[in-house]
């Protein structure tokens, strides 16, 4: 079989962003996190917050290191494999990434040398500001990227050249485009969920150690407290996103749902094998009525199936049918274990629960899950276009590549990756296993960057 | 020359600010890339130190390729669609090797064997990153085949031996500017090392340039016009004589001469000339011989909506980035290391 450039590229694609959004689905999370810790041991003195805020920083080095590694592959990818798709979309598309990389890398990347090695050389206050920039920095970032996915599944303010190129008309339409406030507000709390799962189930793992020192509860309280607000919220903004959905991507809400024939009142499938071929899905197990409850809010509300469209514009179901499925199950997990937390909590018994502790260390990897499974929905859902309704994926190809430069490109991506990231978790796990105690700073190599600056911090605790 | 009916054009300022994006891109990670390469050249246990030295800046400095990349695909998207898949493994390359590159900073494993194969790949990675940098510099310079809106030749036609040559330069030519980074940051036995690392360096360096300089007006008559057409020769005379000097105070800085800013300044002023040089050989075009500034550019629109916020930013990013550089002034030491 000779290879398909196309194909190639679209599993490129997926493989290299894949790895990319684990790492801000932890690192937005985390600088918010280290901005807090900083924050509180700035205005209390408390040296538990300086330790705490030290021990994350050290893993956030890391994290944040892959995330910028992985992130310069992604805008080259566009020239790369999806030269049409540049070409086609850049007056649209181009200056809000180059803002992304003006209002958000930038600002991250000044502040997060002082942030990591510069704790000594600048006055206290002016580390909590870099602390600060850095996770604003992150925000930024999601604020534009973000804008941009969402024009791509939703295209507004625009209009179109003779040759099908696309010109902006309307730039807070553009920005602010129909999908683009639930996907941030969804995307955002889903990295903010993700990190405080993190954040629990190192802090449980530190409790059973009996690890000395009150941080790892202090981790444990902050996280669940911030848990049981954001992940019933989380499920709120999820149902006003596919409600949006089904206004605007009405055959990617079929496929979630797995419908393939238009119903009134529609049950809602909970379960079942899709088969695209067939436009059937085999060994449905539905809840009558519930899908128009879900997705209508009212008893008896029409769901449009697939069959409406005509075969070639349907998404393939399987991916967001099951992604979907995955990403709810777990947010349903993620609330039982919230509560649950909650109840020992009160009854005083959090710390000495070692079912719960473990329980905890199980989750703590889940939102990187919930975040991957529901991009896949997200981006399956949206083919077969890469501008909803106007550009095909198969029209957004760079049309010099061969199906062997793109095996080529493929399988290297896939070696370096396979290489990196796992070290990269060894290196995050081996900074959590060594434990607070041990390190009052985050690196040891780089302190003391020079000589002649006047040392101004305060000697971090003594141990 | 402007598109009819608008009443400013933003490009000329468009093609200032990405020419000096592109500048600064060179000649900060430049500097960084090149202590990567000199690293595996450096007394064993001066490495970390070498290392060290970059460690709070790198990232800041590759934001700069970034924004080059955006940049060039937000104000000149037709060049960005013909370039970038025209180049697409040198591309790979470089971004792989950054990987490793940037990773290395942050992997530090406790098992010394394991940790010494990840500063060889910052080593390697460096040395890699900068090759395909200048392999991709060598094909654009030579050109691309166009058709239509799209690259119309093979993902290897950047494989010749002229863009090998600009390889080599620029590995000479990013490992200088390394040295003269080594020579501002260490003092002592690392110090005299890199100067010398940079007079080795800096050799290279101009016989590159003689190199480069003979061979592209020798190989396009377009560039042989440019330069030695009259009144041409007259007016761009001082590119080449300007070159001379620079190299003659950059080997007298080398060997001593004036403060220990003066290898680095040096160097980068020889940078800006080479560039010049680049830009005046292929003046008007973004795709050499093929499509022009004009011909590329995005809309008016989409200009101008990124300029108003550019000009507010940039200069927000020079007060910040300059004070994180000022955070981490001064030489840097090993003894304090480990406390
Ligand atoms: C911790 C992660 C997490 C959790 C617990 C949830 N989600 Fe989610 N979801 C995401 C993380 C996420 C995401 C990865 O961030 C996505 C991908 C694109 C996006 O906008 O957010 C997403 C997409 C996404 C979409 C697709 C929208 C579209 O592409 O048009 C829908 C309909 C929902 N979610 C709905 C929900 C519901 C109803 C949830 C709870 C009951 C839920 N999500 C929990
Ligand atoms: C960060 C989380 C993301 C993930 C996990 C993700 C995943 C995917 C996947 C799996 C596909 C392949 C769909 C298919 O071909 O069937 C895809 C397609 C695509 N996505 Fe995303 N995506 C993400 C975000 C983004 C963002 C932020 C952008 C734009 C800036 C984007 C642009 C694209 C484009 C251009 C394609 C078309 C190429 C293709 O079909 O493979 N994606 N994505
Ligand atoms: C949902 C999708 C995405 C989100 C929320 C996101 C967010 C972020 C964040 C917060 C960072 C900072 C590093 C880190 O925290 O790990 C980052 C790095 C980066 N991302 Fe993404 N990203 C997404 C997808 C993309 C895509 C599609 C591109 C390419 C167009 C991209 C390009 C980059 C680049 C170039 C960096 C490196 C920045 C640096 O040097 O600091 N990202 N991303």
């Amino acid at each position: 079989m000779a290879f398909d450039p196309l194909l190639l590229s679209r599993i490129q694609w997926a493989w290299v962003i894949s790895w990319h959004i684990l790492l801000p689905a932890f690192t937005v999370g985390l600088a918010s996190y280290i901005a807090l810790l900083e924050g509180l041991s700035f205005a209390t003195g408390n040296p538990a917050w300086l330790r705490a805020s030290t021990f994350w920083t050290g893993i956030f080095a890391v994290s944040f290191g892959m995330g910028v590694v992985s992130g310069i592959v992604m805008p080259f990818q566009f020239g790369t494999n999806w030269a049409r798709f540049s070409d086609a979309t850049a007056n649209v598309l181009s200056p809000m990434m180059a803002y992304e990389d003006l209002m958000a890398f930038f600002l991250e990347a000044s502040f997060l040398g002082v942030l990591l090695f510069g704790r000594h050389l600048v006055p206290p206050w002016a580390h909590f500001v870099s602390a600060i920039m850095v996770a604003i920095g992150t925000l930024f970032s999601s604020f534009w990227i973000l804008s941009v996915n969402s024009w791509m599944q939703t295209p507004a303010g625009f209009s179109r050249g003779e040759d099908g190129r696309f010109f902006p008309a309307d730039w807070l339409q553009i920005v602010f485009n129909p999908s683009f406030p639930f996907r941030l507000a969804h995307t955002v709390t889903a990295f903010y969920i993700t990190t405080g799962f993190v954040v629990l189930g190192v802090g449980a793992y530190l409790v059973r150690r009996a690890e000395p020192g009150s941080e790892p509860r202090l981790m444990m309280r902050m996280a669940l407290a911030l848990l049981a607000v954001l992940v019933p919220l989380q499920m709120l903004i999820g149902d006003m996103h596919g409600l949006n959905t089904r206004e605007h991507q009405p055959a990617k809400l079929a496929a979630i749902e797995g419908r393939y024939d238009t119903a009134a009142p529609a049950p809602l499938t909970l379960i079942g094998w899709p088969d695209d071929a067939a436009a059937i899905m085999r060994y449905a197990i539905e809840v009558p009525r519930l899908g128009s409850l879900v997705l209508t809010h009212s008893w008896d509300g029409e769901i449009r199936g697939l069959k409406e469209w005509p075969a070639d514009q349907r998404p393939p179901v399987a991916f967001p049918f099951f992604g979907f499925r995955v990403m709810v199950g777990i947010a349903f997990a993620m609330l039982a274990v919230v509560i649950a937390g909650l109840v020992l909590w009160r009854r005083g018994r959090l710390f000495e629960t070692g079912w719960y502790l473990r329980l905890c260390q199980w989750f703590a990897p889940l939102g990187f899950v919930a975040v991957l499974a529901g991009w896949i929905t997200t981006e399956v859902g949206r083919q077969p276009w890469t501008v909803y309704g106007h550009l095909r994926t198969e029209h957004s190809v760079s049309p010099s590549l061969t199906g062997a430069d793109v095996a080529l490109s493929l399988a290297a991506y896939g070696i370096v990756y396979l290489i990196m990231f796992p070290a990269g978790i060894a290196v995050m796990i081996g900074r959590i296993r060594a434990g607070l105690s041990l390190r009052a700073e985050p690196r040891d190599p780089v302190e003391g960057l020079q000589s002649r600056a006047p040392v101004k911090a305060p000697p971090p605790a003594a141990e | 020359m402007a598109p009819g009916g608008v009443l400013f054009d933003f490009l000329p300022i468009w093609i200032v600010i990405l020419g000096l994006a592109v500048f600064f891109y060179v000649l900060l990670d430049g500097f960084d890339l090149g202590v990567g390469i000199l690293y595996g050249f450096a007394p064993a246990e001066d490495r970390p130190l070498l290392m060290n030295s970059i460690a709070p800046i790198w990232d800041g400095n590759e934001t700069w390729l970034i924004l080059g990349g955006v940049g060039l695909l937000a104000v000149f998207p037709l060049a960005y669609a013909i370039i970038i898949p025209a180049v697409y493994f040198p591309i790979l390359l470089m971004l792989l090797a950054l990987v490793f590159r940037g990773v290395a900073f942050e992997f530090q494993f406790k098992n010394p064997a394991i940790r010494r194969l990840w500063r060889w790949g910052f080593c390697l990675g460096s040395v890699l990153a900068t090759l395909a940098q200048g392999f991709v510099l060598g094909a654009f310079v030579q050109g691309f085949r166009v058709k239509g809106r799209d690259f119309a030749g093979t993902s290897f036609d950047w494989l010749t031996p002229f863009a090998a040559t600009t390889g080599v330069a620029l590995l000479l030519g990013y490992a200088l500017l390394g040295a003269g980074w080594l020579v501002l940051k260490t003092e002592g036995h690392l110090q005299d090392w890199a100067r010398r690392m940079g007079r080795i360096c800096l050799l290279g360096v101009l016989a590159a340039i003689a190199v480069v300089s003979l061979w592209t007006p020798l190989a396009d008559p377009a560039v042989a016009a440019r330069w030695f057409s009259w009144p041409n020769v007259a007016f761009l005379a001082p590119v080449p004589v300007l070159t001379a000097l620079a190299a003659l105070a950059a080997w007298r800085a080398l060997n001593g001469w004036g403060p220990d800013a003066g290898p680095f300044l040096w160097a980068m002023l020889l940078f800006l000339l080479s560039y010049l040089g680049i830009a005046i050989s292929l003046w008007p075009y973004i795709v050499p011989r093929q499509v022009t500034v004009w011909e590329a550019a995005s809309s008016q629109g989409t200009q101008a909506f990124l300029l108003i916020g550019t000009l507010f930013l940039l200069p927000v990013i020079a007060v910040y980035s300059s004070w994180s550089y000022w955070v981490f002034r001064g030489k840097v030491r090993g003894d304090v290391g480990y406390h």
